[in-house]
C-alpha cells in the first residue's frame, strides 16, 4: 500500500511538470506581451521597458522558467495584475462560495440520478423507457444557458420565489436563500445526462452471468437490481463522480455569472477577460494537481468498495 | 451499364462480398428514427451551406421592422401612450442673437438638401419577430445556425484529426513514441476541460478560427484514447503482419491497412464531438470569448435574449431554442444510429 502510494505520487511529477511547461510556453509564445497588457494603451516605451525589467521578461527563457518553477514549489503564486490581490488570497476567499453551490449540486445529482436510472433500467425496452430516453435526448440538446435564463426569469423575476441574484456573508443565508435556485437549475439540467449514463452502467451489469444466476434461483427483479446490480455498478459510478469532482472546485462559471456568486469560476472568467496571466496560470496548475490527487483517492476507494481490485 | 453486366454469364463473375460500409448502410437504413434524424441533419446542413453562400438570410443585418417587432401571429405592439411628456406650448425661446452657430443654419440646411435620405418603411410585425434593431429574428437565427454549426463541425474535424493521427502514432509505434504521447495526453487531461478552453481562449483571442482551434485543441483527448486502443489491437493482427511480410512500409500499414478498419471509431467520435462543440461554442460566445462582435451565433443571440426576456420580448430566445433543439437532437439521434450501424456490438447499451 505504501509502496503503491509512493509510486503514484512519483508518477505525478512528470505530468505536473508537463502542465507547468504547457502553461508556461502557451502564454510565453502565443499570449500577448505581458508588459504591453500591463502598461495599457497609453504606456510609453520607457514604461514598457520598466515593466519588462520588473517582471524579469528581459532574462533568458530558461531563467524565467526557473523562476516560474520556483514560484510554484514555494506556493508563491504572485499577485493578480488587475487587482494586485495575492492569488493565494483569491483562492481562499472565492473557494467557499463555489463549494456552497457546487457540493449540494453534486450530491443531489448522484442521489437523484441513481434511483431514476434504476427505475428506467427496470422498465427497459418498455414504452416508458423509450419515451424517457427521447425526452432526455431533447432536453440535453438545448443549451444550459436557455435553462438558466428561463428559470431565472420565471422563478425569480416573475414568481419571486427566489432572489434573482445575490450573495451574503453568512453560510446559512447563502444556503437557504441564494443557493437554492442555481442548485435546482443545475441539478434539473444534469439529471437527464446522468440518468442516461447510469442506466448504461446498470444495463451493462444486467448482462452479466451473476444476474442470470440470481434470476435462476428465484430472486425478484427488485432484489436483483437493488442488491446485486447496484453494488456492482457503483464502480463505474464512482469513476464518473471522481471525473466530475475536480470540476466542483472550478465551479460552474455560468451559474456564478448569472447569479453573481463570488466564486472561483467567475474569478477565472474575469481573469480571462482581463488577460490576468498569473491568476490563470496558478489556477491551471493548482487544479491539475488537485485533479491528480482526486484520481489517486478514487483509485484507493476502489479497493475499499471492491476487494477484487488489486493496487499495483 | 446494367445491360452490359446482365449480358455476362453470372457464373463467371465472382460474387464480390459486400463491404463493411454497405452492411452498415443497410443497418442504418433499417433504423427509422436514425434515417429521419439523418434527413433533418442533411436539410439543416443544406440550410447552413445556403446561408454561407448568401442564398438564405443574406440580408439578416437589414433592419426591416420596428425595434423589437413582435411576430406576425402576436400582432403589432400596442402604441405607447404619448401622454408622459407634455409638449411645450408656444414658440421656443429665440436664441439666434446669442447662438454662435445661428448664421450657419441656413447654409447647412442647403447642404443637407443635396443628400437624399431614404426612409425605408418599417414593418410593424415580422414573421418571427425582430430584435432590438428591428432585424428579422428568423434570418438571424439561420445565420447564427451557420456560424454555430460551422464552428462545431470544423472543431470536431480538427479534434478528430489530431486525435486520430496522435492515436495512430502512439498505438502503432508504442515504446518511446507511445510513452511521450501518453505523457502529452496526461498533461492535457490533468485539468478540467473548461479550464483548458479558457487558457487557450486567453492566448488565441476571439473569432471563428480561434474558437475552432480552441475547441479542437482542448477536445482531442477522448478520440486519441480510443484510436490508440484500436491501433494497438490491430497492429498485431494477421492482416497487418501479412502486409509487413510483403514489404508494406510503416506509414502504409498505419494509414492504408489499419486506418480504414478503425475509421468507424473516428467517424462516430467526430459525430459525437460536433454536438458537444456546438454547445461549447454557444457558451463561449455568450461569455464573449467566442465569435467576434460583428458576427452572430446562437450564443450571442442568447446573450441578447436574456435582457429582452425581462422586457417581454421572448421571440429571439424561442427561435434559438427551437433551432438548437431540432438540430442538436437530430444530430444526437443520428449519431446514436450511426454508432449502432457501424458498431453492432454496442447496440442497445444506451
Amino acid at each position: 500500500m505504501a509502496a503503491y502510494l509512493i509510486r503514484r505520487l512519483w508518477q505525478m511529477i512528470p505530468t505536473l511538470l508537463g502542465v507547468v511547461l504547457l502553461v508556461f510556453f502557451l502564454f510565453k509564445w502565443f499570449g500577448g506581451d505581458p508588459a504591453e497588457v500591463l502598461g495599457g494603451l497609453n504606456a510609453s516605451q520607457d514604461q514598457i521597458e520598466a515593466i519588462r525589467e520588473q517582471l524579469g521578461l528581459n532574462k533568458p527563457v530558461w531563467e524565467q522558467l526557473l523562476i516560474f518553477l520556483q514560484q510554484i514549489v514555494t506556493f508563491d503564486w504572485g499577485k493578480s495584475w488587475a487587482t494586485n490581490e495575492s492569488v493565494a488570497n483569491l483562492f481562499a476567499t472565492r473557494m467557499p462560495a463555489t463549494l456552497t453551490v457546487m457540493l449540494p449540486i453534486l450530491v443531489l445529482e448522484v442521489i437523484l440520478a441513481i434511483p431514476f436510472a434504476l427505475a428506467v433500467a427496470y422498465m427497459r425496452g418498455s414504452l416508458t423507457d423509450r419515451a424517457v430516453m427521447i425526452l432526455t435526448t431533447v432536453a440535453v440538446s438545448i443549451s444550459l444557458l436557455v435553462y438558466v435564463i428561463v428559470a431565472q426569469y420565471f422563478f425569480a423575476f416573475r414568481l419571486g420565489w427566489f432572489p434573482v441574484q445575490g450573495w451574503s456573508d453568512s453560510l446559512w443565508t447563502n444556503l437557504t436563500t441564494y443557493a437554492p435556485l442555481p442548485v435546482l437549475v443545475a441539478v434539473a439540467v444534469a439529471l437527464s445526462p446522468y440518468t442516461r449514463l447510469y442506466r448504461t452502467f446498470f444495463l451493462d451489469e444486467i448482462g452479466h452471468e451473476y444476474v442470470r444466476t440470481a434470476r435462476a434461483k428465484g430472486l425478484t427483479e427488485k432484489v436483483i437490481l437493488l442488491k446485486h446490480v447496484l453494488r456492482n455498478a457503483m464502480i463505474p459510478i464512482m469513476t464518473n463522480i471522481s471525473v466530475a469532482l475536480p470540476g466542483v472546485f472550478v465551479g460552474s462559471f455560468l451559474l456564478e455569472v448569472f447569479f453573481s456568486i463570488p466564486g472561483l469560476g467567475r474569478e477565472i472568467l474575469l481573469a480571462v477577460n482581463r488577460n490576468d496571466y498569473p491568476v490563470i496560470q496558478a489556477f491551471a496548475i493548482y487544479i491539475a494537481a488537485l485533479t491528480m490527487v482526486v484520481n489517486l483517492i478514487t483509485d484507493l476507494l476502489y479497493k475499499l468498495v471492491d476487494p477484487r481490485v488489486v493496487l499495483k | 451499364m446494367s445491360a452490359v453486366l446482365s449480358n455476362q454469364p453470372a457464373a463467371v463473375t465472382p460474387q464480390r462480398s459486400r463491404g463493411v460500409w454497405y452492411a452498415s448502410w443497410r443497418r442504418l437504413k433499417a433504423d427509422k428514427l436514425g434515417m429521419f434524424a439523418m434527413v433533418v441533419v442533411a436539410l439543416s446542413l443544406l440550410l447552413v451551406v445556403a446561408a454561407g453562400l448568401g442564398l438564405v438570410a443574406g440580408d439578416w443585418q437589414k433592419e426591416t421592422g420596428v425595434p423589437n417587432a413582435p411576430p406576425n401571429f402576436v400582432g403589432p405592439a400596442p402604441a405607447e401612450s404619448a401622454g408622459a411628456i407634455v409638449q411645450p406650448k408656444g414658440p421656443n425661446v429665440d436664441l439666434s442673437d446669442i447662438d454662435p452657430l445661428a448664421p450657419k443654419y441656413a447654409e447647412w440646411t442647403e447642404k443637407a438638401k443635396q443628400y437624399k435620405t431614404d426612409e425605408a418603411p418599417r414593418a410593424e410585425t415580422l414573421p418571427f419577430g425582430g430584435d432590438r434593431l428591428g432585424r428579422d429574428v428568423l434570418a438571424k437565427a439561420i445565420k447564427g445556425a451557420e456560424i454555430s454549426i460551422m464552428v462545431g463541425v470544423l472543431a470536431a474535424l480538427v479534434a478528430t484529426l489530431i486525435g486520430t493521427v496522435l492515436g495512430a502514432l502512439s498505438g502503432f509505434y508504442g515504446g518511446k513514441v507511445g510513452d511521450f504521447l501518453e505523457w502529452v495526453y496526461n498533461v492535457f487531461t490533468a485539468m478540467p476541460n473548461i479550464l483548458l478552453i479558457f487558457a487557450f481562449a486567453v492566448v488565441f483571442g476571439r473569432g471563428v478560427l480561434p474558437v475552432v482551434m480552441i475547441l479542437g485543441l482542448a477536445g482531442w483527448t477522448g478520440i486519441y484514447r480510443l484510436v490508440r486502443a484500436e491501433f494497438m489491437k490491430h497492429s498485431v493482427r494477421e492482416y497487418v503482419r501479412s502486409a509487413e511480410a510483403i514489404g508494406a512500409s510503416k506509414s502504409s500499414r498505419m494509414f492504408k491497412h489499419i486506418l480504414p478498419n478503425v475509421s468507424h471509431v473516428a467517424l462516430v467520435q467526430l459525430s459525437l464531438h460536433v454536438v458537444g462543440f456546438i454547445k461549447s461554442e454557444v457558451i463561449l460566445s455568450y461569455l464573449g470569448l467566442g465569435v467576434s462582435v460583428d458576427q452572430v451565433s446562437w450564443g450571442t443571440m442568447l446573450a441578447e435574449a436574456q435582457s429582452e426576456l425581462i422586457l417581454g420580448y421572448w421571440w429571439q430566445l424561442a427561435a434559438v431554442t427551437g433551432f438548437m433543439a431540432v438540430f442538436v437532437t437530430a444530430f444526437a439521434l443520428f449519431t446514436d444510429a450511426l454508432r449502432d450501424a457501424l458498431d453492432p456490438k454496442l447496440r442497445g447499451l444506451e
